[in-house]
């Protein structure tokens, strides 16, 4: 499947935004690790954006700043969201309040526990109708996020915004699920010879899945590297570091015990 | 789109294991609904529950990924011959090229539920809670995939109530982009106290009896538990006449998390998308599977859309749920398969329970069994998140 990358989004530890983050990214600066900002999702409705949390602060906020770089109208972007826990912290408290003799849940709560949460509250700041979907994957969210999202583009000739994201998980489910720090990637992928004059980062992907386990990946030997073991949706970061760095390339991301995909990525 | 064959398919619910349970139910109009039994649950409701699913074993090899979700979706792979007829599609296809696409909207949480009972005096769950191959929605792909030895892509489709429709349309679209060539479509939930405890926090749960959709009195929604599976492939010579999925089509309302727009815009954009990706016109539908759950707002809302659709009493149409109770996340799988079944049995199944419909309703909705040649059906789920989904299943080239 070919799919042109026409917008790209990094909200994580020390990498605030993709205009921020590229060289950083590219290796021509270094990483410095620092505590993410989540900002209030500027577009919802007040009462929403005072209660949107920090998940769906952070998928919104990587979800805008894809779709702005883009050029295209966020209302008319189908989107595909991935993540491995959702908003993880909400389903926590739900689990904690069940647990108690009662077992009485917030309302609120229970609708915001939804995987699909983020999405929904994206489609109400874009005040889109176009379809959306929600994926999990636990550690492989990004790669079937990524395959999905191309299939779509295929299968329909329509951009599609993916945003990968995942947000640290309250005990116990922290126990059961490693994510420590809070990572969003967004890219905005439309059919070739599409590609908006706006686009921030251009690079044509060519994606297909193979029945066969990825390459081990080496240690970590940076920081940066660390990343991807520290949150699922930070397994983005072999791409967008081939999109910093805009040029040629190819890499493989583990998708299942036994598969993989494999990105071809050129700068346009 | 392209249609795709359905070249098996099965469903377990509260009407039955497999599909001569589940259409012998409909033809009877014996629903599977009863009083809640399960401890720590809110007083007073009605639930499908199926059951012998904490009986139900897995393969020795699998069996980390035991939980009451994993466990309800091996009872359906074991019934109808749907392991056998994927095996098949495997010696035609390839491992490889045979993707697995499944909706759940809780996983095996049922599972957590346990764990978080059984912590220690620091708080900490049991080491034997598994949480990778039970709680993570991931689980239910991974475990399919591995039970039916498929070798393809599989994703997990989480858009609550929409997923096991939208698992129908997320399949189609990696066929059509040439990802795989077949695909296991589908969606189980299990009852689980969060649900549970969910919908009556909402105050949108049925009391003191089953749900029932569409009447004037409703009051809500039962909860049930269901795993509907299919086999997807691209139609091989000499299928015409046999049953595919012939559109889907998906939208969005933008409007609230937990309410439906009120006069019901996304969801008529996710019929009229699934109409124009099936090439059809309204007149073409010959019955409407209603997402119906038995809410005020939800069928208030369905009724205008549906009317939007297809013009006033355009096109008769009923909710299943009295039968099955709403299976949030299998409920478009479960009722895709319906969609199926009413079509090869030629039946209009009437809304369970209901003496008439809702007056104030301008969508000629049917409360008793009818028969009629049925070439297509469309089927509605709508979700949480506003998220909207309708497939066309039919008979092709018909």
């Amino acid at each position: 499947m070919r799919a042109e990358v026409v917008g790209v989004a990094v909200l994580g530890p020390g990498l605030p935004g993709w205009a921020a983050s590229a060289p950083v990214l590219a290796g021509a600066a270094p990483y410095t690790p620092a505590p993410v900002a989540l900002p209030p999702p500027a577009a919802l409705p007040p009462t929403e954006r005072r209660r949107a949390s920090p998940a769906v602060r952070l998928a919104l906020a990587a979800a805008a700043e894809a779709a702005a770089a883009s050029g295209l109208p966020p209302a008319g972007l189908e989107t595909v969201f991935a993540s491995s826990n959702g908003d993880g912290r909400v389903v926590g408290a739900i689990l904690e309040a069940l647990a108690a003799p009662d077992g009485v849940i917030s309302p609120t709560q229970f609708h915001n526990s939804v995987h699909n949460a983020a999405a929904g509250y994206w489609s109400i700041a874009a005040a889109s109708q176009r379809p959306s979907v929600a994926l999990g994957g636990h550690d492989h969210a990004f790669a079937a996020g990524l395959l999905h999202a191309a299939a779509r583009v295929a299968a329909t000739g329509a951009p599609v915004l993916l945003c990968a994201y995942d947000a640290p998980l309250d005990e116990p489910l922290a126990q059961c699920r490693r994510t420590e720090v809070p990572f969003a990637a967004a890219l905005v992928l439309a059919p070739p010879g599409r590609a908006t004059p706006a686009a921030a980062a251009c690079a044509r992907l060519a994606i297909a899945y193979r029945a066969e386990p990825a390459p081990p990946s080496p240690p970590a030997a940076t920081a940066l590297d660390a990343l991807a073991a520290a949150n699922p949706a930070a397994r983005a970061l072999p791409l967008l570091r081939a999109l910093a760095r805009r040029e040629a390339g190819r890499i493989v991301l583990p998708l299942l015990e036994d598969g993989r995909l494999e990105v071809a990525v050129a700068p346009c | 789109m392209r249609p795709l064959s359905i070249v098996a398919h099965t469903a377990v619910s509260a009407m039955g294991v497999g599909l001569a349970a589940t259409r012998a139910a409909l033809r009877e109009r014996r629903g599977g609904l009863a009083p809640c039994d399960l401890p720590g649950t809110p007083e007073g409701i009605w639930v499908g529950r199926v059951p012998g699913v904490e009986a139900v074993a897995l393969p020795e090899a699998l069996a980390r990924f035991a939980c009451r979700n994993n466990r309800l979706a091996e009872l359906a792979l074991g019934a109808d011959g749907f392991a056998e007829a994927v095996a098949e599609a495997r010696a035609r296809h390839g491992a490889e090229r045979i993707a697995v696409v499944l909706g759940t909207s809780t996983a095996g949480i049922e599972q957590t539920e346990r764990a978080y009972r059984r912590r220690d005096a620091a708080g900490r769950l049991p080491p034997d809670f598994d949480f990778e191959h039970t709680h993570d929605l991931y689980a239910l792909p991974r475990y399919v995939r591995a039970r039916l030895g498929l070798r393809g892509p599989a994703l997990v489709v989480s858009t609550a109530c929409t997923s096991g429709a939208r698992a129908w349309l997320d399949a189609a679209a990696l066929i059509e982009a040439g990802v795989a060539d077949a695909a296991v479509v589908g969606g189980v939930d299990t009852l689980c106290r969060m649900t549970l405890h969910g919908f009556a926090a909402l105050e949108l749960l049925a009391r003191g009896g089953p749900t029932r959709p569409c009447a004037p009195d409703r009051d809500g929604i039962s909860i049930g538990e269901a795993a509907a599976f299919a086999l997807l492939e691209r139609p091989r010579p000499g299928a015409r006449g046999g049953l595919a999925l012939l559109g889907a089509g998906a939208s969005t309302d933008g409007h609230h998390m937990s309410a439906p727009h009120p006069e019901g815009l996304g969801a008529a954009a996710a019929m009229r998308a699934a109409l124009e990706a099936a090439g059809l016109a309204p007149r073409d539908i010959g019955y409407v599977n209603l997402h119906g759950t038995g809410t005020r707002a939800n069928d208030a809302m369905e009724d205008r859309a549906v009317t939007a659709v297809f013009g006033p009493r355009g096109v008769p149409c009923s909710s299943t749920k009295g039968w099955s109770g709403h299976a949030l996340g299998a409920s478009g799988a479960l009722e895709a398969t319906i969609a199926a079944l009413c079509i090869e049995d030629g039946l209009i199944p009437g809304c369970l329970g209901v003496a008439e419909p809702d007056p104030g309703f301008a969508s000629a909705v049917v409360t008793e069994n009818r028969e009629a040649r049925l070439d297509r059906v469309l089927s509605n789920s709508f979700g949480f998140g506003g998220n909207n989904c309708a497939l066309v299943i039919g008979r092709l080239g018909a």
